[in-house]
């Protein structure tokens, strides 16, 4: 068993027109206990940038900490926020290094950049980016999210459509991992407005 | 085996631990207490190697004490789970100590809440959580019974539901338990449940 596989995750994120989507599975598990089905792994960086940290628990909380921490400095010596491309680099950096001691998380970075233009982004757990077009996943379940994103996906979706295919894209991949499931969290993001759902889901 | 489990009730929390000191094929003791009132208003219930309980938990509530002396307030339920989690998480990479923890408190204002932290420093706030061989039982006892709005006494005949089944279907279960409540007038031993005493030694 790998130490990215302890705990269980589903990630993903999709391109739409002129906005972006991120969602995860909500289950925390330790190995094939479940822990509680509540648990967050997207957080906000600011508003038009989110980053998902699949893999370990522990390591995505840390992480994440060391994150905020690193936005906030910014933030204090620029004056303004960061762009997804220039925290995607922040996030490559920081895993590299811990080169030949990794956080074992696979990141995923959303954002709106310069004119509102979406980008989406994936690293494994050393740092090396992965820009896409259309949708990154990561996890558990990302053998399956590859199937349902690759067969789901159109590009220029407007927000409610990207809700619609993102949110049946993770529950029907979460369905064929046992170690993600138990509901998602997706959020919609366009440049004027935020919206976070809770979808329930299978609870087996 | 090591059983440590808690809930939180309406306007209380509780926490419930094993009392055997087992080494090997032998019980050296069945009234050790595993469950630390951390400071007037917490709890911490752990469990894992006996000596990086007794140091790790003490070392805890050391420093949070420390915080109150210096500072005049006492740390929050969720400011002394995340402090803990740091220190877990930093001695994850060095030294790590291996104790799962059940932390109990009551705050005015939030009321009460428990957090699950384990070994590797995942922590999640959660309405029931146990560690142990024992959490397969109770885990399950408590999915079926458990309500948010649990009177004491409701509670505590779910705990003893837990440790009976515990008792009849663990190969390894622990004779002894200790309850320990925790609600807006402090943290206190509730009862213990014990079905061996500790035979006394004969005096020369």
């Amino acid at each position: 068993m790998s130490i990215f596989e302890y705990n269980g995750s589903a990630l993903v994120a999709m391109v739409g027109k002129n906005c972006f989507a991120i969602a995860s599975d909500r289950r925390l598990g330790v190995q094939l206990q479940t822990v509680a089905t509540d648990f967050q792994r997207i957080f906000k960086i600011h508003d038009k940038l989110f980053v998902g940290l699949s893999g370990l628990a522990t390591d995505a909380q840390t992480l994440y900490q060391r994150l905020v921490f690193r936005h906030k400095l910014y933030q204090l010596r620029e004056e303004r926020d960061m762009k997804p491309e220039t925290f995607a680099s922040l996030v490559s950096a920081i895993l590299y290094e811990k080169r030949f001691g990794p956080y074992f998380c696979q990141p995923v970075i959303a954002g709106l950049g310069d004119e509102d233009k979406p980008f989406i982004c994936t690293m494994d757990s050393i740092g090396a980016k992965e820009l896409a077009k259309d949708f990154v996943v990561a996890g558990t379940a990302s053998e399956s999210l590859y199937g349902a994103c690759e067969s789901m996906f159109k590009p220029d979706m407007e927000p409610e459509e990207l809700f619609e295919t993102i949110s049946q894209a993770l529950l029907s991949s979460v369905d064929r991992d046992c170690l993600s499931g138990w509901g998602g969290h997706v959020y919609v993001v366009t440049p004027t407005e935020v919206t976070e759902r809770i979808l329930k889901g299978r609870m087996d | 085996m090591e059983s440590v489990f808690g809930l939180v009730g309406a306007d209380f929390a509780l926490v419930v631990a094993d009392s055997s000191a087992v080494h090997s094929i032998l019980v050296h003791k069945s009234n050790e207490d595993k469950i630390m009132v951390l400071d007037s208003h917490k709890l911490l219930g752990a469990s894992g190697e006996s000596g990086d309980r007794a140091q790790f938990t003490e070392y805890i509530q050391k420093n949070v004490a420390l915080y109150q002396f210096r500072n005049g307030i006492p740390l929050t339920t969720a400011a002394a789970a995340n402090f803990t989690r740091g220190e877990l998480a930093t001695a994850l990479r060095k030294n790590p100590y291996s104790v799962n923890i059940l932390m109990a408190g009551y705050d005015k204002g939030t009321g009460p809440s428990l957090y699950y932290i384990d070994y590797i420093a995942s922590l999640h706030k959660v309405e029931k959580g146990a560690f142990g061989y024992g959490s397969y039982f109770s885990l399950a006892m408590m999915d079926r019974h458990y309500r948010k709005d649990m009177t004491v006494e409701e509670a505590v005949e779910l705990v003893d539901k837990c440790i009976i089944e515990i008792r009849s279907r663990l190969v390894v279960a622990p004779p002894n338990f200790v309850i320990k409540i925790v609600d807006k007038d402090g943290a206190r031993e509730y009862a213990w449940r014990e079905s061996i005493k500790d035979t006394s030694v004969p005096t020369a």
